[in-house]
């Protein structure tokens, strides 16, 4: 059940990404492009996204003790806003602004089978590795 | 350098972000997991059997809407990747340690985390939003 609930919430994901245009760096980075040929459609797909999330998890975390199908919510508890938070932040940005992909819309191109989207998903396993590794040393 | 022109596509975008709102939220409220696709899939390396198949089974689903869309809408998938192959490979490398080193993504920060009313998500969105549009300013300056 949990497996199932999980792959129907990728699809569902897939397809917003897809339908909003977010998997497309072409638009992703004409959205990032304030100053220039601005596309502010990733302001809406982010508007959509939160108008329609932000009620769900505040009903959901306030009004229930636990998720309808596992044991409990499994949420991030940390509050402060650290420097590896920032600095991680930072590092992402800019790779996004050189790509036009982040993790969902990078891995969801893979499916177009182009060597840009296959490239970026290597690279985005290989930055994860390498950040694992040198947290372990 | 000139770049792809994109139409501004409002009702695309609500529609498509409401559906990625309702996954994220959905996913919250059946399975108590948080949508953040960095961590789902740097997740994907874990020993932990359960742990791991949820993440497996939720890029599965990515994968599949890539795959069903084109043949329920009879359209390619719209993807227009406009740097070359180092560039991409370099931004990838950026992205994966950098969401990790972050604890999340677009998703996990931008979405579930701003959802949540979280100032730690507030401070990550608005560092990669800051952080993206400056570097594509930079490239396309240069």
């Amino acid at each position: 059940m949990l497996y199932l609930i999980s792959l129907l919430c990728g699809v569902l994901f897939g397809l917003g990404l897809i339908v909003s245009g977010m998997i497309n760096p072409a638009k992703v980075l004409n959205f990032l492009d304030v100053t220039g040929q601005w596309d502010p459609t990733l302001g809406l797909v982010f508007m959509g996204a939160l108008a329609v999330a932000m009620p769900l998890y505040q009903w959901g975390l306030r009004r229930h003790s636990q998720p309808v199908a596992a044991e409990d919510f499994k949420v991030p508890k940390g509050r402060s806003v650290t420097l590896s938070l920032i600095g991680g932040s930072a590092l992402f940005g800019i790779g996004w602004g050189l790509a036009g992909f982040c993790p969902g819309p990078g891995i969801t191109s893979l499916a177009s089978l182009l060597p840009g989207s296959i490239v970026f998903v290597i690279g985005l396993f290989a930055g994860a590795i390498a950040y694992r590794f040198l947290l372990a040393r | 350098m000139t770049y792809t022109m994109t139409e501004f596509t409002p009702w695309s975008g609500l529609v498509g972000g409401a559906l990625i709102g309702l996954s994220s939220g959905l996913l919250l409220l059946l399975i108590g997991r948080i949508a953040g696709i960095s961590g789902i899939a740097s997740g994907l390396m874990s020993t932990n059997v359960r742990e791991m198949g949820w993440r497996a089974a939720f890029i599965a689903g990515l994968l599949l809407a890539a795959l069903l869309f084109p043949w329920f809408s009879g359209q390619p998938l719209p993807v227009d990747i406009q740097a070359d192959l180092p560039t991409m490979a370099i931004g990838g490398l950026l992205v994966g340690f950098g969401t990790r080193m972050a604890s999340g993504c677009t998703a996990g920060h931008g979405i579930s985390g701003l959802s949540r009313l979280s100032f730690r998500s507030l401070a990550a969105t608005a560092t990669f939003f800051a952080t993206a549009m400056i570097t594509v300013f930079v490239v396309r300056a240069g």
